[in-house]
């Protein structure tokens, strides 16, 4: 594996992503309304919403795939989608975009090759492979086919390419979709882990909100708006509530019911 | 709704383009690798020119001169069909399973991205033409004037322009159905227009002049004037740079068609 206390030249409290008057616009629907937030580095924050919020359209700006954007967006101080962040930036998209017809060893090869071309390095390619591989538990099905294996073991091949080449932040969309209790907390101690250990950025989303306890930080988002962007703890205190998903509703129900006084008021 | 002004996110300039041995051929190793695991494919791929041609043989058994024309034409098509039907269906997949959008997430090159599956598609059109051109010349009796390795080289570049045209299909097709289906649009026009069925010159002249701007026609003429010189002749050099230029063209209108943001 390559060195996990490499010298960052940024300073550490330099956010991993800043966002000021974020727009998305897909189609002629507005997916993001003036987003302004930021996340901060080598901590785990949760993107928390229901589905069709735009957590995924967000998570696509932020790696650079996503059309249509306009006002601020700098990811590791750089414009977002700037060719110097395609090494930089792990991310897994929530369908598993992995080959099918082939293996799991041989998917890996393939997208390590691509982030660490030539043949010098062909012996750190393989580290990081089989690294991968274990770190995802799938060590024991590296010679299957991607198309034979169950949702949740190709979710996870997925995960294990976004795990190659230590990137210095992690998008994850939904990567805990569909998985077994013991195989969730085994893989937010993962996530946890990569962000002790090497100092990276996770942004992970969910629409299931007992994963919020989990993170660092929130950023809670209803119908293309950031409802609060706080830490688990505050949220709940902040609302009085008992938990980040009842905090969440406290949150909406004060949403809507000041949307509809600007409503009464127009 | 907010009103501000909004800026335009600074677009990073487009990455340098220049072709990266060790990624394309890691991609070129990938495409290869993953039909190893579809060997009906491969089958299929290699074996039906040379049924297609046996058939096409005893069809013609009275008249071996017309096997003769036929035949070399199928030879130039085959390669074309194949690849333009794997290469459209292939990149399809690529596009729908999410892989394109995170390879191009990635530092890969559009050019590497598109070089890979040229050589990879290119390695076995050189297995299917070989195969075909060799049982054509020398079990079926094909008779050719000029040098078969000529016939192979048309035959390539046939390959290479069906793999282009199947690339730049791919991008307006959303579904396995529609793609199949741009196979009678783009392909089966140029079949009847490329020679294959009438000399062009016999044509209707609107037709011949829709033939003339179709790059099947010169390969098809290409692998005429193998059947009846001996040496490679100023035709012939034409021929073959047309289907080239058409196929670099082509493969040029697909990597444009390959976009690192979509909506």
């Amino acid at each position: 594996m390559m060195n996990y206390s490499s010298v960052r030249s940024e300073p550490p409290d330099n956010p991993a992503v800043r966002a000021e008057a974020l727009n998305v616009v897909r189609g002629i629907r507005q997916v993001l309304r003036d987003l302004d937030f930021t996340v901060p580095r080598g901590q785990v924050t949760g993107l928390l919403g229901p589905s069709g919020c735009g957590k995924s359209t967000l998570m696509r700006a932020i790696v650079g795939t996503q059309a249509k954007v306009t006002g601020t967006l700098d990811v590791l101080d750089r414009p977002a989608g700037h060719p110097t962040l395609r090494t930089r930036i792990g991310y897994v998209t929530q369908a598993p975009s992995v080959y099918d017809d082939l293996t799991i060893r041989q998917n890996l090869d393939y997208f390590a090759a691509i982030l660490d071309p030539g043949r010098g390095s062909a012996e750190r390619r393989h580290t990081n492979v089989t690294h991968a591989i274990a770190d995802v538990d799938l060590t024991s099905h590296a010679d299957a086919l991607a198309g034979n294996l169950s949702g949740g073991q190709r979710s996870r091949v997925s995960l294990a390419v976004a795990l190659l080449g230590t990137p210095e932040l992690l998008v994850l969309d939904e990567p805990t979709v569909g998985l077994d209790p013991v195989l969730r907390r085994d893989l937010w101690n993962l996530f946890h882990s990569i962000a002790a250990e090497r100092g990276a950025t996770l942004l992970i989303s969910s629409h299931v909100m007992d994963e919020a306890e989990r993170c660092h930080r929130l950023l809670l988002m209803r119908e293309g708006e950031i409802l609060a962007d706080d830490t688990p703890d505050a949220l709940r205190h902040r609302t009085d509530s008992e938990t980040v998903e009842a905090a969440f509703l406290h949150l909406v129900d004060e949403a809507v019911a000041a949307g509809r006084k600007k409503e009464t008021t127009r | 709704m907010s009103t501000t002004t909004s800026t335009s996110t600074t677009m990073a300039p487009a990455p340098t383009s220049a072709l990266n041995a060790s990624r394309t051929i890691a991609t070129a190793a990938r495409v290869l690798r993953q039909l190893r695991h579809d060997p009906r494919t491969i089958a299929l791929m290699i074996l039906i020119p040379c049924v297609m041609l046996f058939l096409l043989r005893y069809v013609f058994d009275g008249s071996q001169r017309t096997f003769d024309n036929i035949g070399a034409s199928l030879l130039g098509i085959f390669p074309l069909i194949t690849m333009f039907l794997v290469t459209s269906i292939a990149t399809l997949r690529e596009r729908t399973s999410g892989t394109l959008e995170r390879l191009l997430a990635m530092p890969l090159g559009k050019a590497d991205l598109i070089a890979g599956y040229a050589l990879a598609f290119g390695a076995l059109a050189i297995v299917q033409s070989a195969l075909a051109t060799g049982l054509a010349v020398w079990a079926l009796g094909l008779d050719v004037t000029g040098s078969a390795w000529l016939l192979l080289l048309v035959a390539l570049l046939d390959a290479l322009l069906g793999t282009a045209l199947g690339l730049f299909v791919s991008a307006f097709a959303s579904s396995e159905f529609q793609a199949v289906q741009f196979m009678p649009a783009v392909i089966f026009p140029q079949l009847l227009l490329c020679g294959l069925f009438t000399p062009r010159p016999n044509m209707h002249p609107v037709l011949e002049g829709i033939s003339n701007v179709l790059p099947m026609s010169y390969a098809v003429d290409g692998m005429n004037e193998v059947l009846m010189h001996t040496d490679v002749t100023a035709d012939f050099i034409r021929d073959v740079l047309i289907v080239a230029a058409c196929a670099l063209l082509v493969l040029t209108l697909g990597a444009a068609t390959l976009r690192r943001r979509t909506a």
